[in-house]
């Protein structure tokens, strides 16, 4: 059991997909390991055991060693940066961060400008490697109100299909960096588990690439 | 008089264990007021690992800090040299923010430094410690070498400008092939280069053998000295004891400003971070005005928590030796006296407390004493 491969996912969508990637590679469990309503599940043979969890905690499970490795988008790692491996970009989960103001918006250099967002390290760096003088405004959802009810000038969020900006009258204005997920690794796990870390990044790349 | 070891914490065994290492080859200690100058900090606070110093003002009127490093204490103090090699060990506690909690944190570091002419022999001799300090914590431990020198070579030789290299090295210490090859997509980069760094970030195992495959790589020119350097090195490492334990890893960059040539970091199993780090840094003795050259490590013996976690779960005392109003207390003496010369140990104790966990419970009643269970 010591020799288990534990393995953190993101709960929800992105999750499921990384999943049957897993699932198709032969890691997952099996139909009598994955019954009922568990929240870890294992596949004995493959030596893996996987449990979900909120999406931006995958990381610290995994930088604290509870997860040897795991999948994360790459909004979370851009913004928390834990101490971890990057070992896959596993080209799912695809979208983009970006800033996004109101219809015809115009940026005044002459005064600082409000940014509401969830990702303040990352706004953060990407207005300094710009010299612009910024005011974060920290928010943890509902980020679209800020501009609308004049909270903030523009946001920088994760944009998908970008029809909730559509929907609240904004548009992407610059796009800082593409997201997709990644699969990382504790860097202690990957000194001690490194042939069976190796052997799933291996496999799994085989159906990233599919998926590109 | 002697201490069981089962008396001593996981980090007190290490304090014990690696003085005597560090004393077995020589070193000699160096002891260090808790106090600096908060000047020495702020030159060089790229240096260290935290960005909050803890100061205050001293009665003179002198801006003072807690120390959050020794490094930088040592070489002040130390005799610049170019010829000869001064070789201290130290046993500190250092006080910095905890990355994780974003709060001051208490730190016991143990660690060696050697000033002055670094040649091969002090580098071989400071990873052998390196290697019998993780062999003293764990029988289970990584020592991961790097060479700074190949990889500012392999990195300069792909023809990047100066904040995509910065983004080419922080991909390397991730191990970030595809972070790579997204940077240098559509760039006019030296394919050869490319195809070398994408080899020393998949390298991380048996050191003959990634020198090898680096050495018959197109453009190795560039880098067959400092790559020749690590294999001389890596081959007086070359000993049964430490077979399987020694590995090259370029994905250990430490900050290159202040570090060149040789680095390294290790790792021990059940312990989710590295536990050592260290290198040459010749760039920070330079930045700070000195000719000598110099190598060390730090072991971070907070992170044995994690082995203190892992092994726990025994009782917190052999014997609870309970007594009650009215028991005679030459025989409560003379029991606990018996049964510390068995080598018990034994708390005596009216109440039993709350969660004690305990092998045996006494009960000295006023007929005698009575076990029960």
């Amino acid at each position: 059991m010591a020799d288990m491969l534990n393995i953190a996912l993101p709960k929800g969508r992105l999750g499921e997909k990384v999943y049957g990637m897993f699932e198709s590679a032969g890691y997952a469990a099996t139909a009598s390991e994955e019954s009922g309503r568990k929240l870890i599940v294992e596949n004995q043979a493959a030596g893996t055991r996987f449990f979900w969890v909120k999406p931006s905690d995958v990381a610290i499970y995994v930088e604290r060693g509870a997860a040897d490795i795991g999948v994360a988008g790459k909004d979370i790692l851009l913004e928390y940066e834990p101490d971890i491996y990057e070992l896959l970009d596993l080209r799912t989960g695809n979208c983009r961060m970006a800033v996004a103001a109101r219809k015809n918006f115009r940026d005044d250099t002459r005064q600082t400008l409000r940014v509401a967002t969830k990702f303040s390290n990352i706004a953060a760096r990407y207005y300094l490697s710009k010299g612009r003088s910024i005011d974060i405004i920290h928010l943890n959802g509902s980020i679209e109100l800020a501009p609308i009810i004049g909270l903030s000038d523009v946001i920088v969020d994760i944009v998908e299909t970008g029809r909730t900006l559509r929907e609240n009258g904004l548009e992407v204005v610059d796009t800082i960096v593409p997201i997709s997920a990644r699969l990382i690794s504790n860097k202690s796990s990957y000194k001690f588990k490194s042939r069976a870390i190796d052997g799933i990044v291996a496999d799994i790349s085989k159906f990233t690439e599919a998926e590109a | 008089m002697n201490i069981s070891d089962n008396l001593l914490s996981e980090d007190e065994k290490a304090i014990f264990a690696l003085r005597s290492l560090y004393r077995q080859h020589g070193f000699q200690q160096y002891r260090m007021n808790k106090f600096e100058e908060y000047d020495l900090y702020a030159g060089n606070k790229d240096y260290l690992m935290s960005e909050g110093v803890i100061t205050f003002t001293d009665t003179n009127g002198k801006l003072m800090a807690l120390k959050p490093d020794v490094t930088l204490s040592i070489i002040k103090n130390c005799r610049d040299q170019t010829e000869g090699m001064e070789k201290v060990y130290y046993n500190e506690n250092v006080y910095r923010v905890s990355k994780r909690t974003r709060t001051f944190k208490e730190i016991m570091q143990v660690g060696l430094e050697c000033i002055g002419s670094v040649d091969d022999y002090a580098v071989y001799e400071v990873l052998m410690l390196a290697a019998q300090s993780l062999a003293a914590i764990s029988p289970d431990y990584v020592l991961d070498i790097s060479e700074l020198d190949v990889v500012s070579s392999v990195i300069g030789a792909l023809g990047l400008g100066e904040d995509d290299e910065k983004a080419v090295l922080k991909c390397l210490g991730e191990k970030n092939l595809h972070g790579v090859t997204e940077i240098c997509e559509g760039r006019d980069t030296d394919a050869g280069a490319l195809d070398a760094l994408g080899r020393m970030i998949s390298a991380s195992g048996d050191p003959k053998k990634t020198i090898a495959e680096l050495q018959g790589l197109p453009g190795a020119e560039n880098y067959s000295a400092a790559l020749s350097r690590l294999g001389c090195i890596i081959s007086l490492l070359d000993e049964p004891a430490l077979a399987g334990h020694i590995r090259i890893d370029f994905s250990v960059i430490n900050d290159m400003n202040y570090y060149n040539g040789i680095v390294f970091s290790g790792f021990v199993d059940g312990i989710p971070s590295g536990i050592l780090s260290g290198g040459q840094y010749d760039r920070l003795m330079h930045r700070m005005g000195r000719r000598s050259e110099a190598i060390g490590f730090a072991v971070y013996l907070d992170s044995l928590e994690y082995l203190r976690t892992q092994t726990d779960g025994g009782d917190d005392i052999d014997i609870v030796l309970l007594y009650e109003e009215g028991s005679d207390m030459q025989r409560l003496r003379d029991t606990r006296e018996q049964l510390r010369d068995e080598g018990k140990q034994v708390l005596v104790t009216k109440s039993l407390p709350e969660a004690l966990r305990y092998k045996q419970l006494y009960h000295l009643k006023k007929s005698g004493v009575v076990t029960l269970g």
